[in-house]
C-alpha cells in the first residue's frame, strides 16, 4: 500500500521489550526538565479538545495534596474513532511508560485505566501487562499502582468531569468547571485526565525530544497523530500522519474517487463538503488560512451515494441518547434538532425551519454545560448549511 | 483574611470575597439574573443554563451560579446574545411541558410561567417533545408526581437527598428519557418517601405538589348530616397570609378564624389546643423515664424523641429502625386532635362520632399520610378526616370569593380551641422543647423556668443543632432523684441534622436526656405545606411572628391552659399517662426497611 502522505511511524512503530527500561532512564531525570520538554514540545490533548499536555501536567504539579490522580481515559467512544483500541493492544507499554512520567511529574502514586466498556476484551492482556509494569517499578522502588476501571458505556463518561464521576460511582453527568480536574479532580484531588494517544505522544516526546517531535506537524499543532480512517474509503484503518495535512491531500490518498464529503472528528466534529478539501487543514487553529479542524483522529469519508440526511439524523439520534439529560439545551436540543430535519423532511415544517433549529444550535453551542452539547452544532450546522438540498427534498 | 475581588456587571463595578459566584456577586450589584435550578437551600447544580451570562472574552455564555466571579471580569447579564439565549432555552423548556397551565395547581405560583412570561416565549417555537402518556403517580397519601410538568431541574433530588439524607428521589435514565424516578421507578408510595414535602415546595413548577383534598372538604360542608371540625396547626397562622398576598411574616390568627367560619365550617378549633396536652402527655412521659433511670436504675429508652413530626417518625421507621424505643409514644398534636374530636368533643356536643368529619389544617405534606395511618383510629373510626396544607387552606379562601383582607378578627371556638403561648412554639424548630421544658421543669421543682421571660434563647434560631442544659435544682420531693441533675436536650430540624444526632445515639455516644427532632429545614414553619418560596430569610421571619404570637399570650405554660386543666378533669381523670390517655393519645410505631 502506498502512501503518497508523509507517514510517520512514531505511536505504534519500533516497539519493544526495552520500553520500560527507555522510561527508567527518562525518570532518572529531573521532573521540572521532563515537563519543559513537554512544554516545549507543544504536544496537545489527542482526546479532541487539544488541551496543552505540560500545562495540565504543570497545572497539577503545582497543585498541593497528598494525593492526586492519573487517570488514562481510554473510553473511546467517539463515532469513528479506534486508534486508542488498537494502542492499548499494540502498545500497551507505552501508555504505562506515559503515565509514569505523569505520575512523576505531578506526584502522583495512584493512576487508573478507565476502560471502555466495550473494550473488555482487553482487560486480560491489559492485567498481565499491570503485573509485569508493577513488579518492575517496585524493583526500581518506584510507587506507582496502577487499576482498571470499567466504564458502563455511556458515551458522555468520554467527557473527562462525567468520567471521574462514573469513578466515584456516581450518575456519570459533567461537573461545572471551574474547578478543574487539575485541582480538584478524583475524590477531589488534583487529577491529571489524559487520552491514551496522549500518554504515549508525551513518553515518545521525552524519548525523541521535543526538537524531533517539533519537526513533524506544523505550527500550532506539532508532531504527528493516529488517524481512525472509515467509510467510502479502499483502505480503512488506522494510520499515523503528520499533523497539518490538507484534507485534499488525505482525500487523494484515502477517498474512493467519489468522495463528497469528510467528517473530521465524528459525530461531535464538522462536515467537510468536496468543494472546501483545499482549503481545508487538519490540526489546531494558529497561523493557517483558510479552515483548520481539529480531531481525536476521526475521519469518515462519504461518497456520493449516501445521503447527508440520513447521517445527519444518525447523529442526532446518537445525541439525543448519549446526552446526559442534565442541562436544558443539550437534554431537549438534540431531540428538537432531530424532530425538526425529520419534520421539515416530511414537509410538515417549512424549510425555513432549518434557520430556526440553526440558531438552536448556536444557542447549544454557547450555552451547554460541557463539551457534548456545545459540539453538536458542528455537525449540524456543517452539514445543514452544506448539503441543505439534501435536508429539504 | 479574605482577599477581595473587583468586577464590572453591566457597568457597575463590584467588590465581593473571593470565591463569590457571579451571581451572588450581581445580587450585591443590585442586578437581577434569572434562575430556575438555583435555590439558595440547596448546592448549585448549573444545568438549567437560564443563568447565563456574557463574560468578555470568553468564547461561550457562562451560567452566573456555578461560576465564580474573578478580578476584572466584565459581564453582560442583559446583552441581546444573553436575552436571546435564554429565551431559546425557555422555548426548549416549554417545548418539554405541559402547558396546560388553566388546571395546574401551580399556575400563578410558577417558575417556568413567569420566566416565559417575562421572555415572552410562548410554544410555538418549536415542535413538543412531550412524552404522551404521562401518569400521574397518586399513590401516596402525600404527594402527587406529575412528571409531564418535570423541568429537570433536580431541585427535588437535591432537596431529598441533601436537606434530608433520604433519597426516595434521583435522577434515572439519560439524554431525552432522563427523568426524576424512584428506586426501580416504584410509585411513592412503595419506597422510603417520608412524605415530608420538602420536594414540593422546592419545586419550581407543578410537577411535585400536595395531594389535595379540599374538593372533599366542600362536599362535608355542603353536607347537613356532617358536622365538620377544623383545626389549624401553629405554624399555619404565621403563614397562610403569604398565599393570600400579605407578606411573610404577618400573623392572621383572627382573620383566619373568621375565613374558616365563613367557608362553612360547623366549628373552628385549634390544634394549639392538643399541643398543650402534648406537652402533657410527652412532659410526664420524660419524667417517667427519668424516674425510671434515675430512681428505680430500670433500663430505659433515654433519650426520649418527640414524635410530633410525621415526616421524622417514617424517617426513623425506615433509618433507624433499632431506635423506636426512644421515640416519645405520644401521637402528635394533630392525631391527639382527631381521637378527642370523635370522643370528648362529640359526647360533649351531642353529635354522633360518625357525623363529625374532623379537618386539619397543617404547615405539611406528612401530615396526610399520618391521618391515613392504619392505627390512627383510636376513637373507633379514623380519627383525622383530611389533612389540608397551608396551601390548600389559603386556595379553598380564594375559592369562596372571600376578601380576606377585610375580615374583622375572630376568636376559635372552645372546648377545644384554647392554647397557651407554649402550644404556639410548636411552629418552630425548638419550640416543643421550649414548651416541654417550662412545663416540666415547673412540674419538677415546683418553680418556672429559670429564664427571662420564659424565653429559652438556647431553643432557637435555625441553627443546625442546638443543645443546651437545665439544671435541676431545689425539687419537690417527691422529684428529690432528680436533685443536681442537669438536663441535657437537643434540637434538630430537617432529617440530615437528624440523621446526625441517629448517628450519635447508634455510636452510644448521645449525651442527652430529650431530644426535639423536626423533619423540615426550620421546623414547622418551613413545612412542606407552607406557602412558596420558602427560604432562610422567610423562615425567619415566620419565626419571628411564631415568637411574638407566644409573647401575646396571656398564659404561657401548657399546663396551665384553662381547658387543659378541664378535660384532665372531666374526660381523663386517671391524668397524663393514664390508662384512657394511653389508649387514645399514645400509639405505637412499625420497623420499616431502608428501600
Amino acid at each position: 500500500m502506498k502512501l503518497s502522505l508523509k507517514k510517520v511511524d512514531l505511536i505504534l512503530g519500533s516497539y519493544s521489550n526495552e520500553e520500560y527500561k527507555i522510561l527508567f532512564e527518562m525518570l532518572s531525570r529531573n521532573s521540572d526538565e521532563i515537563l519543559k520538554d513537554l512544554i516545549e514540545s507543544g504536544l496537545k490533548g489527542r482526546g479532541g479538545a487539544g488541551f496543552p499536555t505540560g500545562l495540565k501536567w504543570k497545572l497539577c504539579a503545582e497543585a498541593v495534596s497528598d494525593d492526586k490522580y492519573i487517570i488514562c481515559n481510554a473510553d473511546e467512544g467517539e463515532p469513528g474513532t479506534f486508534k486508542d483500541r488498537e494502542i492499548l493492544d499494540r502498545v500497551p507499554k507505552r501508555v504505562l511508560a506515559g503515565m509514569a512520567l505523569a505520575a512523576k511529574v505531578t506526584g502522583a502514586a495512584k493512576g487508573y485505566i478507565y476502560l471502555r466498556a466495550e473494550y473488555s476484551f482487553l482487560v486480560n492482556k491489559l492485567q498481565k501487562e499491570l503485573e509485569e509494569f508493577h513488579k518492575i517499578l517496585k524493583s526500581n522502588n518506584i510507587k506507582f499502582n496502577v487499576e482498571i476501571f470499567m466504564g458502563c458505556g455511556a458515551y458522555i463518561c468520554g467527557e473527562e468531569t462525567a468520567l471521574l464521576q462514573s469513578m466515584e460511582g456516581k450518575r456519570g453527568e459533567p461537573r461545572n468547571k471551574p474547578p478543574f480536574p487539575t485541582t480538584t479532580g478524583y475524590l477531589g484531588k488534583p487529577t491529571v485526565v489524559n487520552n491514551v494517544e496522549t500518554l504515549v505522544s508525551a513518553f515518545m516526546v521525552c524519548r525523541i525530544g521535543p526538537e524531533e517531535f517539533k519537526k513533524l506537524g506544523i505550527q500550532g499543532s506539532s508532531g504527528s497523530k493516529l488517524f481512525s480512517v472509515s467509510g467510502d474509503t479502499p483502505k480503512p484503518g488506522i494510520y499515523d500522519l503528520e499533523f497539518g495535512l490538507s484534507l485534499a491531500e488525505f482525500v487523494d490518498e484515502f477517498g474512493d474517487g467519489d468522495t463528497k464529503a469528510v467528517q473530521v472528528g465524528g459525530a461531535s466534529g464538522f462536515c467537510v463538503p468536496r468543494k472546501k478539501f483545499n482549503e481545508t487543514t487538519i490540526g489546531y487553529r494558529g497561523g493557517l488560512t483558510g479552515d483548520s479542524l481539529p480531531t481525536g483522529g476521526s475521519m469518515m469519508l462519504f461518497n456520493s451515494s449516501r445521503s447527508m440526511y440520513n447521517i445527519l439524523r444518525n447523529y442526532l439520534d446518537f445525541f439525543a441518547e448519549e446526552s446526559c439529560g442534565q442541562c436544558t439545551p443539550c437534554r431537549i436540543g438534540c431531540q428538537q434538532l432531530k424532530n425538526g430535519i425529520e419534520a421539515v423532511k416530511k414537509g410538515e415544517k417549512d424549510p425555513e425551519y432549518l434557520n430556526q433549529l440553526l440558531k438552536l444550535s448556536d444557542t447549544m453551542k454557547i450555552t451547554s454545560k460541557c463539551g457534548l452539547g456545545q459540539s453538536v452544532a458542528n455537525s449540524f450546522s456543517s452539514i445543514v448549511t452544506n448539503f441543505t438540498e439534501e435536508m429539504i427534498y | 483574611m479574605e482577599n477581595y475581588i473587583t468586577l464590572t456587571i453591566d457597568n457597575r463595578e463590584v467588590t465581593v470575597p473571593e470565591g463569590t459566584s457571579i451571581l451572588q456577586a450581581a445580587h450585591k450589584a443590585k442586578v437581577n439574573i434569572p434562575t430556575l435550578c438555583y435555590h439558595e437551600d440547596l448546592c448549585v447544580a448549573g444545568n438549567c443554563r437560564i443563568c447565563v451570562v456574557e463574560v468578555e472574552g470568553s468564547r461561550t455564555l457562562t451560567a452566573s451560579c456555578s461560576t465564580p466571579a474573578s478580578n476584572g471580569m466584565v459581564i453582560h447579564t442583559s446583552s441581546p446574545v444573553v436575552r436571546n439565549a435564554r429565551k431559546d432555552i425557555i422555548a426548549l423548556l416549554v417545548s418539554e411541558h405541559n402547558t396546560q397551565c388553566t388546571t395546574c395547581y401551580r399556575s400563578l405560583n410558577c417558575e417556568l410561567q413567569s420566566l416565559a412570561a417575562e421572555y415572552n416565549v410562548d410554544n410555538t417555537r418549536y415542535l413538543s417533545v412531550l412524552k404522551p402518556n404521562i401518569q400521574v403517580d397518586r399513590s401516596s397519601w402525600s404527594i402527587e408526581k406529575d412528571d409531564s410538568k418535570c423541568v429537570r431541574c433536580q431541585r427535588c433530588v437535591r432537596t431529598c437527598s441533601e436537606l434530608q439524607h433520604v433519597n426516595a428521589i434521583t435522577v434515572a435514565h439519560k439524554g431525552k428519557d432522563m427523568k426524576i424516578s424512584t428506586f426501580m421507578d416504584l410509585p411513592l408510595n412503595e419506597v422510603v418517601c417520608v412524605n415530608c414535602g420538602q420536594c414540593v415546595i422546592h419545586c419550581p413548577t407543578g410537577a411535585l405538589t400536595e395531594r389535595r383534598y379540599y374538593d372533599d372538604i366542600w362536599e362535608a360542608i355542603g353536607d347537613p348530616n356532617k358536622h365538620v371540625v377544623i383545626n389549624t396547626a401553629p405554624s399555619v397562622r404565621v403563614a397562610l397570609g403569604e398565599t393570600l398576598d400579605y407578606p411573610p411574616g404577618q400573623r392572621v390568627t383572627g382573620k383566619m378564624v373568621a375565613a374558616m367560619k365563613k367557608l362553612g365550617f360547623d366549628s373552628v378549633l385549634d390544634t394549639d389546643f392538643t399541643a398543650d396536652l402534648t406537652i402533657m402527655e410527652e412532659g410526664s412521659e420524660l419524667l417517667l423515664r427519668l424516674k425510671k433511670a434515675f430512681r428505680d436504675k430500670e433500663n430505659v429508652a433515654l433519650p426520649m424523641i418527640s414524635s410530633c413530626s410525621p415526616g421524622w417518625v417514617k424517617y426513623i421507621e425506615h433509618m433507624y429502625p433499632e431506635h423506636l424505643d426512644n421515640l416519645s409514644t405520644c401521637k402528635s398534636p394533630q392525631q391527639m386532635f382527631g381521637t378527642l374530636a370523635k370522643t370528648y368533643y362529640a359526647h360533649k356536643i351531642g353529635v354522633k362520632p360518625e357525623d363529625i368529619v374532623s379537618v386539619s389544617v397543617m404547615p405539611c405534606a406528612a401530615k396526610k399520610y399520618e391521618a391515613n395511618r392504619p392505627e390512627m383510629k383510636a376513637s373507633g373510626f379514623q380519627d383525622i378526616d383530611a389533612g389540608l396544607t397551608t396551601r390548600e387552606l389559603g386556595r379553598m379562601i380564594r375559592q369562596a370569593g372571600i376578601d380576606f383582607g377585610k375580615l374583622e378578627d375572630e376568636k376559635f371556638d372552645s372546648m377545644m380551641g384554647d392554647s397557651s403561648g407554649a402550644a404556639v412554639l410548636f411552629g418552630a424548630t425548638g419550640g416543643v422543647m421550649e414548651a416541654a421544658l417550662r412545663t416540666v421543669y415547673e412540674i419538677v421543682t415546683g418553680r418556672p423556668v429559670p429564664f427571662k421571660n420564659l424565653n429559652i434563647m438556647a431553643a432557637r434560631g435555625l441553627e443546625k443543632i442546638k443543645e443546651t442544659s437545665i439544671l435541676l435544682k431545689g425539687c419537690k420531693p417527691e422529684w428529690d432523684f432528680l436533685e443536681g441533675v442537669e438536663l441535657r436536650v437537643a434540637v434538630a430540624h430537617g432529617l440530615k441534622n437528624a440523621r446526625t444526632i441517629m448517628e450519635q445515639i447508634k455510636r452510644n455516644e448521645s449525651p442527652y436526656h430529650f431530644i426535639e427532632i423536626m423533619a423540615c429545614p426550620g421546623g414547622c414553619i418551613g413545612g412542606g405545606g407552607q406557602p412558596i418560596p420558602t427560604n432562610d430569610a422567610i423562615r425567619k421571619k415566620r419565626i419571628a411572628a411564631i415568637y411574638a404570637e407566644d409573647e401575646g399570650k396571656e398564659i404561657r405554660k401548657s399546663h396551665e391552659n384553662p381547658e387543659i386543666v378541664q378535660i384532665y378533669k372531666d374526660f381523663l381523670p386517671e391524668g397524663p399517662l393514664g390508662k384512657k390517655s394511653h389508649k387514645l393519645l399514645h400509639t405505637h410505631y412499625t420497623k420499616r426497611n431502608r428501600y
